[in-house]
């Protein structure tokens, strides 16, 4: 597949788009595993909820 | 006298005593026009180019450093809190004070643009058209420059905030402003339709600016 | 289930848990797809392949005002409705929206290098999209310098109204001033003038990427809700250890 003159312009664009995308995603995720590890210490100190549910119940 | 008359009235003096803000505001544009040449360089035809847009920038850049004062003061002692709660609607008191602040801080500007636009080799057609454009914009930029100052008054560190919140909404006064001034100076086009477009962003932050400035006061007060 | 229970933070984590790996398999597929249609795209007569830029600059550059839209209707909700999950969205939704706005500045630059000779031109649809891209920096610093999140919330929710201002503005640019930037094409009256060779991998991108931003939304809104039980459940420990 012959992309023409400006196969980088194109390339780039791509690429780039995947890359943030893909940044995005490892953001949340890294996020959520880092809430759910704060929530398990918080359990384990001893914390409860008013719900009386356990703190890393989703 | 009514309350909002009397709003007014307070601001202005506040604004017009030493550490007011009303003479820091114009300092502040000068040092800013002055500055500009030495950046540049003493190429006149070039200065003269650059006059209408190196004045509206100054203006509004020093409109930007005195908007902090808008709420600032009055939230440090107090006042801010009994005009929230008092009889006449909130709106109609944002709207007095940005008028008092207009009138205190962008007048003085308007006044001082005859003074730089000789120090930027422009000629009469020029200042005059900068300071027309200047008087129909700048309470575009009080008034909008009131919803950022409302958003971050109960912030500590909010000046930098405010001014990062204010610039988006400043940009197209600035765009249209400037296009006004050398459509009367250089161009083909006509000076009617920025400036008409000046004026009617103008009109439209008397209604917005006020509106969203009382709600973020009732909001953010608590 | 009844929408009420929707607001409800538990029953809508829930309820993201047992979504997410299906809307993130949808999304996969629907990308796929389209990034498959747009390499199979032919060659535009004037554009040759640059062409290929539009699948990924329209779908981020629809999605910078539709995450904006989306940031609306939850100011709404914080604002009028006190609706407890609005905040929440709103927060969630800022960063993502940023990010696509980014996409689409950045993807236009490198199309308009091809296309128009330059790598930026300040017309009024560039303009308008760049001042859109300041307006999220701004409402993601608002959103920090704000300790308590329902303060925050609402000051947001109102520098997001004043924001969705701009909307129409960008929307209309290119048809009221005389632009650089090509008229609009899909989102006219008298339905799109694209070739359907070209509207169909737009179309599907589009779908995809509205899906993925669904996605991300979901689930920055379930890490905005944990985030949110930690600060609680800290405030309570802080007390329980004071007293």
């Amino acid at each position: 597949m012959s992309l023409g003159p400006y196969a980088s312009f194109i390339v780039t664009s791509y690429a780039l788009v995947a890359a943030i995308v893909v940044i995005l995603i490892i953001w949340i995720a890294i996020d959520y595993r880092r809430q759910r590890e704060r929530l398990r210490e918080l359990e384990a100190s001893g914390v409860t909820r008013r719900s009386g549910r356990t703190a890393t119940e989703i | 006298m009514t309350a909002l008359a009397a709003l007014i009235r307070r601001d202005i003096k506040i604004a017009l005593r030493v550490g007011g803000g009303a003479l820091i505001g114009v300092l502040f544009f000068l040092t800013v026009t002055v500055l500009m040449p030495f950046a540049i360089g003493p190429d006149l035809p070039l200065l003269t180019r650059l006059g209408p847009a190196i004045l509206w920038l100054g203006a509004l850049l020093a409109s930007l450093l005195t908007l902090d004062r808008l709420f600032t003061a009055d939230h440090e002692d107090g006042s801010l809190d009994l005009i929230v709660m008092g009889r006449t609607p909130l709106e109609l008191a944002c709207a007095a004070k940005a008028l008092a602040h207009w009138l205190a801080a962008g007048l003085p500007l308007i006044v001082a643009t005859p003074v730089l636009g000789l120090m930027l080799n422009l000629d009469a057609t020029a200042t005059s058209a900068v300071a027309l454009t200047l008087l129909a914009g700048t309470p575009a930029l009080t008034f909008t420059g009131m919803i950022g100052a409302a958003l971050a008054v109960t912030l500590h560190r909010g000046g930098l905030l405010l001014a990062v919140l204010v610039l988006p909404l400043s940009i197209p006064v600035l765009i249209f402003g400037v296009a006004a001034s050398q459509a009367a100076i250089t161009g083909p086009l006509a000076f009617g339709t920025p400036f008409s477009i000046l004026c009617a962003l103008s009109l439209v932050s008397f209604v917005v600016g006020p509106v969203a400035a009382a709600a973020s006061l009732r909001h953010g007060l608590d | 289930m009844t929408l009420i229970d929707l607001a409800n933070p538990t029953k809508f984590l829930s309820l993201t848990a047992r979504m997410l790996p299906w809307l993130a398999g949808a999304t996969a597929i629907l990308l796929l797809v389209g990034f498959y249609q747009a390499a199979m795209a032919p060659d535009d007569y004037q554009q040759g392949a640059t062409v290929k830029i539009m699948f990924v600059h329209v779908p981020n550059a629809w999605l910078a005002m539709f995450v904006w839209g989306v940031m609306t209707l939850a100011a709404l909700g914080t604002l009028v409705w006190r609706h407890p999950l609005a905040d929440v969205a709103a927060k969630a939704a800022a960063p993502i929206g940023a990010a696509f706005t980014f996409l689409a500045l950045v993807t236009g630059s490198l199309w308009g290098r091809p296309m128009w000779g330059t790598y930026w031109e300040w017309d009024a649809r560039l303009t308008s999209v760049l001042i859109l891209f300041l307006m999220y920096l701004g409402l993601m610093a608002l959103w920090r310098a704000v300790d308590d999140p329902s303060r925050a919330a609402r000051a947001a929710a109102i520098l997001t109204l004043v924001g969705a201002l701009n909307l129409p503005i960008i929307k209309f640019s290119v048809d009221w001033w005389n632009t650089l930037h090509q008229p609009a094409s899909v989102m006219r009256i008298g339905g799109p003038s694209l070739d359907r060779a070209f509207l169909i991998p737009l179309l599907v991108m589009a779908i995809g990427f509205t899906l993925l931003f669904v996605t991300l939304h979901l689930a920055a809104m379930r890490n905005e809700i944990l985030r949110r039980r930690v600060r609680s459940l800290q405030m309570m420990q802080a007390s329980q250890q004071a007293a």
